[in-house]
């Protein structure tokens, strides 16, 4: 059995660039904004990361990939610890991540997390075309954090992750 | 420990699994690809809220004493997961309200319901977001977002059926009907909920109902259709009396767990 070679943190911070979230896979869990803190106590890394909607089924993939990759370069043990709040909002994605969802072909959230009675309609950008004459078709698309729009423009439908 | 903020935190749970698994019936039969896919999203968004707060229900659970435990659950089990409280109580320990566990009926009152629930919801979670117990708020908080999604979706649905064609309408009004006797429980305040009141744990329903009413009163209006007055309503569900349509659920929910037990796939 080898020592470990003292693992920082900001290795830690590294490694978890290269986790992808499953369902938009363009996006590392950095991205995504949804690692809270990584703590390392005795040689335990402990990653603290929050779901972004209440029934998102990738959480669990997600905490899989987030260990797998930390053991792939021998980081053990590792603790994932989940927590609500505070509520997790796009606001937290990062400004690459916005900018790798429409590279992606999925139009950015627009605008700040939605507030208690707001929900009016919001201009959204089709990421083809960039015009702004589209069409929300379905405010529940592919995946429950994403809405259906449709350019009027280039007549293509799109997905817009949807504020939140 | 006080089994009112377990009773209590079964019933925002019980609300939520049984309206997710209602929607999700839809899965496959919505009247288009993008409804289909909006209320399966919905049923998933429902089901997340359960399993938060039947997590949270079996931490407190496990707490308990043994023959506390048996008291509430009717059996013994080793340790107490939100497996156990989803596929192995009956339906008298079920505590969610009749209005979730009806019959999803047309698309005009699977809307209607889904609108009036989470309108109601959605004020309660606005409440249960500043509640003393910081995990019930953190649920609320988290979950409120998604609601406020719901309230929209079903608002939208409501408004087009009613000041649609005479059919979407008389379906519309048929829904009413069948479903204005059943929200009046929504502000009947069961004995564990006034347990938790004075601690600021539980949401005060008395100040839910006059946000909801005006809510409600008002998309109801932009569909030109209104809600029956009447002071009679069904209740029964937070005390674990329900309609015989829960029964039929829980058949087609458990059955899995039931026949093959701890099976995982």
């Amino acid at each position: 059995m080898t020592a470990t070679p003292a693992i920082s943190i900001q290795q830690i911070w590294s490694i978890l660039e290269t986790v992808n979230d499953p369902e938009v896979p363009v996006l590392s869990v950095l991205d995504l904004g949804i690692v809270r803190e990584v703590k390392m106590e005795n040689r335990l890394a402990e990653i603290v990361i929050t779901p972004t909607y209440t029934g998102c089924p990738a959480i669990d993939a997600i905490s899989m990939n987030i260990r797998m990759a930390l053991l792939q370069q021998g980081i053990t043990p590792v603790r994932i610890t989940q927590v609500l709040s505070p509520a997790w909002s796009t606001d937290w994605m990062t400004e690459q991540g916005k900018q790798k969802l429409k590279a992606y072909g999925i139009a950015p959230p627009v605008g700040r997390s939605i507030q208690e009675q707001d929900l009016e309609e919001i201009a959204v950008q089709c990421p083809q075309c960039n015009s702004w004459n589209t069409r929300l078709v379905s405010q529940f698309g592919s995946t429950s954090c994403k809405a259906l729009f449709q350019c009027n423009d280039c007549k293509e439908p799109f997905d817009h992750f949807k504020c939140h | 420990m006080d089994t009112a903020l377990i009773n209590y935190t079964l019933h925002l749970a019980d609300n939520a699994l049984i309206l997710g698994h209602r929607n999700s019936e839809w899965c496959g039969h919505g009247p288009i690809l993008e409804q289909d896919i909006a209320v399966s999203n919905i049923a998933l968004d429902y089901i997340g809220q359960a399993r938060n707060f039947y997590q949270y229900a079996a931490t407190l659970i496990n707490q308990l004493p043994a023959d506390r435990q048996h008291q509430l659950l009717s059996f013994d089990a080793a340790e107490v997961t939100e497996d156990t409280l989803a596929y192995l109580r009956d339906v008298p320990a079920f505590k969610n309200l009749l209005i979730t566990e009806l019959p999803n009926g047309d698309w005009a009152q699977t809307t209607l319901r889904l609108f009036l629930f989470s309108t109601w919801q959605y004020y309660c979670y606005q409440q249960l977001q500043y509640s003393q117990d910081t995990q019930l708020a953190a649920i609320a908080a988290k979950a409120l977002k998604e609601v406020t999604y719901h309230v929209k979706w079903s608002g939208e649905w409501v408004i087009r059926l009613g000041d649609g064609t005479e059919e979407s309408k008389r379906r519309l009004l048929l829904a009413i009907e069948e479903l204005a006797d059943f929200t009046g429980e929504f502000f009947a305040m069961s004995e564990y909920e006034k347990a938790l009141l004075p601690a600021n744990i539980a949401v005060n329903l008395d100040s839910v109902k006059t946000a909801w009413t005006n809510k409600v009163t008002g998309v109801l209006e932009e569909a030109t259709v209104a809600l029956p007055p009447g002071k009679w309503f069904q209740s029964g569900g937070k005390q674990g009396i329900h309609t015989e349509h829960l029964g039929y659920i829980l058949a087609e929910m458990q059955f899995l767990q039931r026949a093959y037990p701890n099976a995982t796939w």
